[in-house]
């Protein structure tokens, strides 16, 4: 962010890739992508895929997590070697670290963690290829991968982020977008009652762009939530073929 | 009443945060519940609805064991105690010497595996479980027991329900139709016996039937073909 582009980000409204100001990238979202999971999930915002697995309600592990009140919710963020443009080194960083603090505070305000007492919920999530905007693709695909294993949850949890670029607010960045932008506001709701459950923000913008980039994001968090719905329907529908509905 | 809206139909695929129902005159059940004037789901499931009652059936979900249980366990270990189970649960399952079996076990004269070793399973039935979570297990009385030779096999626990059927009548025609002896542990796991292992494969497959289309309507025509066309 802050470097200067030898390409102009927006020509007459129209970004890179033809999109305006308020389009997102074409989204693609598949529920059960993993047999051996509990729960899982692909989510693809353009370029951008991860995939998010869940196991559990299961066992403490290192018992000393254990909660008698509540379940003990892990999320692990990890980005594979090959999904950057230079080679990503494997293995936990500064970065996947605190996206993955990020993530668990804005899954945990959805999963009823007092349901399932002294117990672990999983959630392994990787990003397999990087195009700006994966720590709120992964929210997503780890809330429909916590849909799938069946955790009891108050709502599902739906993300994505507005920015800056080039003095214009413009919705789920991509990476040239994100690397020579102003800003970047990664937003998480919950649908049904529009609850905040993530917010951050990095860069510079205006009180008024602040705004106008978080209802964008609110706006856009509700069309993608009928997304989740609907690949999570899709995989019951499709499973076993014909169905006689 | 004003308000009053219902917003799902009978046998519908809901998930978290849908709102099934608006109005104080709905009732939640299953794993749906009220959030001010409204019901709303917590869990994946199927909804059935039966006049003012919203219910939602989950379709996923791991075991989580309740007193009073019928479960299918294998045998992980013996201590002083008895014997540790896994039960397919998040919590460890301990069947105590005295609740092993309906006479005396000496554990003085025979070693322990004599009676159960490691990798058995056992039918029992779930006698306690504490708020810290440590779960009893009890194979005293008949039908529980110890399960000589057979195969296992894993299911939801969700799917149990609807390998049982309405009063049995799911396990009813399994047992009939092929003469296999099969007991259901409500943890999801299906022992099936019989002398004739290809009986025992049409078996394994028709209870994965009743797995994977279990929310869809036709299902116990579908098993019964299944069945037939098999013989």
């Amino acid at each position: 962010m802050g470097m200067k582009s030898d390409k102009t980000l927006i020509v007459k409204g129209k970004r890179l890739d033809g999109r305006g100001a308020e389009d997102m990238r074409p989204i693609k979202i598949t529920a059960g992508v993993i047999k051996q999971a509990d729960g899982s999930c692909e989510v693809q915002f353009g370029e951008t895929k991860v995939i998010a697995a869940v196991y559990g309600p299961k066992k403490v592990l290192p018992r000393r997590y254990e909660e008698s009140t509540r379940a003990y919710l892990k999320v692990y963020y990890f980005m594979a070697a090959f999904a950057t443009s230079e080679r990503n080194r494997p293995g936990p960083s500064r970065r996947s670290t605190e996206i993955s603090k990020v993530i668990k505070e804005s899954l945990a305000n959805a999963v009823d963690l007092d349901k399932y007492p002294q117990t672990e919920i999983s959630v392994y999530i990787e990003v397999t290829n990087a195009n700006a905007g994966t720590r709120t693709a992964a929210i997503n695909a780890a809330s429909v991968a916590l849909v799938d294993a069946g955790i009891e949850m108050r709502d599902i949890v739906t993300s994505v982020a507005a920015g800056k670029v080039e003095g214009q607010v413009i919705l789920d960045l991509m990476q040239d977008e994100d690397n020579f932008g102003q800003a970047d506001l990664p937003v998480a709701i919950l649908p049904r009652t529009n609850e905040i459950s993530l917010i951050q923000m990095d860069g510079d913008m205006t009180p008024d762009e602040v705004k106008k980039a978080f209802g964008m994001c609110i706006k856009a968090c509700q069309k993608i939530a009928k997304l989740q719905r609907e690949a999570i329907v899709n995989k019951y529908k499709q499973e076993g073929g014909n169905n006689d509905e | 009443m004003a308000n009053e809206k219902i917003h799902v139909k009978d046998r519908e695929i809901v998930i978290p945060g849908d709102v099934l129902a608006e109005g104080m005159s709905y009732i939640p059940s299953g794993k749906a519940i009220r959030e001010d004037k409204n019901i709303i789901s917590v869990s994946l499931g199927l909804t059935s609805i039966k006049g003012h009652v919203v219910k939602v059936i989950p379709l996923a979900g791991r075991y989580i064991p309740k007193r009073g249980d019928a479960v299918i366990g294998k045998i992980t270990g013996s201590a002083k105690f008895g014997w540790m189970t896994n039960i397919r649960c998040p919590f460890d399952a301990d069947l105590p010497i005295a609740e092993a079996s309906h006479s005396y076990l000496d554990t003085n004269r025979y070693p322990m595996s004599k009676f159960f070793a490691v990798g058995d399973f056992i039918f029992a039935n779930v006698t306690e479980v504490s708020n810290r979570r440590f779960v009893r297990l009890s194979a005293r009385n008949r039908p529980y027991r110890k399960l000589h030779d057979g195969i296992v096999i894993e299911v939801s626990p969700t799917k149990i329900p609807r390998i049982i059927g309405k009063q049995g009548s799911m396990i009813k025609m399994l047992k009939e139709s092929s003469g296999c002896d099969i007991l259901v542990g409500q943890n999801g796991l299906v022992w099936i016996k019989n002398d004739d292992p290809e009986k025992q494969m049409i078996m394994v497959n028709a209870i994965k039937l009743i797995e994977t289309d279990s929310h869809k309507t036709g299902l116990t025509e579908k098993v019964a073909k299944l069945l037939k066309g098999g013989k």
